[in-house]
């Protein structure tokens, strides 16, 4: 698939790809270059008479900020609580929506439609019509069933952004996951329920491993988007109460565009980068296996 | 036979009640914004009511929200055009005469995605404050186009990937230049695939929120920064957000639908088929 076309030979094609991968290493380089430089500069665009070269003082003075721990300890259960909801969620919708029934492509296509709502949208959908702790819906079903209507965004503000990025990503998932799902070969579920397996048992030998790739694939997608969630915490909460809502991104923009603190902000970013990092090394090793296939 | 009936039905209100579960917050912002405002607060919603399309006169009417809707329609229209522009030929270098370097190269323009967008926030903010790109539109057009490069590059790789050689070879046979072979034989080939790809990135682009929050205010804000601007006077504009996000939301919903297939393709760099 690889061989270049006959004729093709010496045909230099730098100049068709030399721009694109210039101006891509630019954007990466220079953003990147310049928050290490300032991490490690006293750097306060409130007082740019302060500045000079700090070490490793704004490092560890984020360290050693309970509100850094805080925000991770945030950013790693907001994480993790949403993949956990739309990897089970989406994979049990996938296996609804793999089947035929009255009008399934109708209800798939309602069905996604969430993960086409800008995230200020749902966002503001969720908080003001939803979990409005007077007039929203969730209000009124609890009256209705003679309940004490919860406030949401205030009491539980983590969990309500968690919900918020799930109803939105269930959808990718269940798009994901179904793709996969399509290329199952229907002759291996007959097979077995010849052999007398039940649908869980099918379930689970045969659906579940054909998936696992792709529930992989889509765990690191979305952790890569989920580590960076702000949209829906900058409508909502704005970070709150308190830092209940604050996650590692909001900290860094709290610090870089209220405080004007360029120097810890910067810190900051080279710590998100660097867990970002971490997750996109496994991600690209994945999807380099494909390239070959 | 009884039994098969019972369980297509039975599937058939499972399927419907998972998709109704999903579209509620949705329909309710239809319903919402056909409401007064008045019916739009009762503590006891109606289900029952006159519609009214005064919620869309009114946003309409508030100058700013065409304002608003024209600069997401320039900034997602116009990064997707620079963005092509430039991954186009990109592509199909990699794809038709392709190197050592090419699998190289692929990989690194996706891990270029990979950077956190608030690892770059305090660089980009100073560099456009110093060039005074800050609130333009000219500013979040190339910011848009750069992250969105990688996703367009690849997903036009693989779509010239699938094009048959021999009909490119036939082309260089009867003596056609590369240039010639891309503006008459590849990009009318190519053109569905490019049209998915652009639409894709359109949608990514309409709906990116962390750059156009912090890299706009007044001027340059898409439709993103001015529905996040209802969320300061609460409980007072129900319907008239709900009308202005149905709005925002309905063109690239449209959109979405149209192209599912090709979101699968391009959000998982081909990972997933």
């Amino acid at each position: 698939m690889n061989q270049p076309i006959k004729g093709g030979r010496g045909v230099n094609a730098l100049p068709f790809v030399a721009p694109s991968v210039v101006i891509l290493f630019i954007w990466m380089i220079v953003p990147l270059v310049m928050t290490l430089w300032f991490s490690f500069q006293r750097y306060n665009l409130l007082s740019p008479e302060l500045s000079g070269f700090v070490g490793l003082s704004n490092y560890s003075f984020l360290l050693t900020d309970p509100s850094l721990w805080v925000a991770m300890a945030n950013t790693l259960l907001l994480v993790g609580g949403v993949l956990a909801i739309t990897v089970v969620g989406g994979t049990l919708l996938a296996v609804l929506f793999d089947q035929d029934f009255f009008g399934s492509k109708v209800a798939r296509l309602l069905a996604i439609a969430p993960f086409f709502v800008m995230p200020t949208v749902s966002a503001l959908i969720w908080k003001n019509l939803l979990m409005h702790p007077v007039n929203g819906v969730s209000a009124a079903i609890a009256r209705a069933l003679g309940l004490q209507p919860v406030d949401w965004f205030g009491q539980w503000p983590l969990f309500s952004v968690t919900v918020i990025v799930a109803w939105q990503w269930l959808p990718f998932a269940l798009l994901i996951l179904l793709t996969a799902l399509q290329s199952l070969d229907h002759e291996q579920k007959e097979a077995a329920r010849m052999d007398g397996a039940g649908p869980i048992a099918i379930f689970w030998w045969i659906v579940l491993p054909h998936m696992g790739r792709a529930i992989k694939v889509v765990v690191m997608i979305e952790t890569i988007f989920f580590l960076s969630i702000f949209a829906e915490i900058y409508t909502t909460t704005g970070g709150g109460p308190g830092l209940a809502s604050t996650n590692l991104t909001y900290l860094i923009y709290l610090r870089a565009l209220l405080e004007f603190d360029v120097g810890t902000a910067s810190a900051g970013g080279v710590i998100a980068i660097v867990l970002a990092n971490i997750v996109a090394a496994f991600l690209v090793r994945s999807i380099a296996r494909n390239l070959d296939a | 036979m009884r039994l098969k009936l019972d369980t297509h039905a039975a599937l058939s209100v499972t399927g419907w009640l998972a998709a109704g579960l999903l579209f509620f917050p949705i329909a309710w912002m239809l319903l919402t914004s056909v409401k007064t405002e008045i019916e739009a607060v009762a503590t006891t919603p109606s289900l029952i009511f006159t519609p009214t399309l005064e919620n869309y006169v009114a946003v309409q009417e508030r100058a700013d929200y065409l304002k608003f809707a024209l600069n997401s329609v320039v900034v997602s229209f116009g990064s997707t055009l620079l963005a092509l522009a430039l991954a186009v030929p990109a592509a199909y270098g990699m794809a038709f005469f392709p190197t050592k370097r090419t699998r190289g190269t692929l990989l690194w323009m996706l891990s270029t995605k990979m950077m956190p967008p608030v690892g770059a926030l305090v660089p980009v903010t100073l560099v456009f404050r110093d060039l005074g790109l800050i609130d333009t539109l000219a500013g979040l057009v190339v910011v848009y186009a750069l992250i969105n490069l990688p996703i367009v590059v690849w997903m036009l790789y693989t779509f010239f990937r699938e094009i048959p050689r021999e009909i490119l070879e036939a082309g260089r046979m009867d003596g056609a230049t590369p240039l010639d072979e891309l503006r008459f034989l590849l990009l009318p080939l190519a053109l569905p695939g490019m049209a998915s790809t652009g639409l894709l990135a359109v949608i990514l682009t309409w709906n990116e929120a962390f750059w156009s929050l912090n890299l706009t205010a007044a001027h340059a804000g898409p439709l993103t920064a001015f529905i996040a601007s209802f969320s300061a006077p609460e409980g007072l504009f129900w319907a008239k957000l709900s009308a202005a996000s149905t709005m925002a939301v309905a063109p690239i919903l449209v959109f979405g639908w149209l192209s599912q297939r090709q979101l699968v393709r391009g959000l998982t760099f081909g990972a997933v088929k």
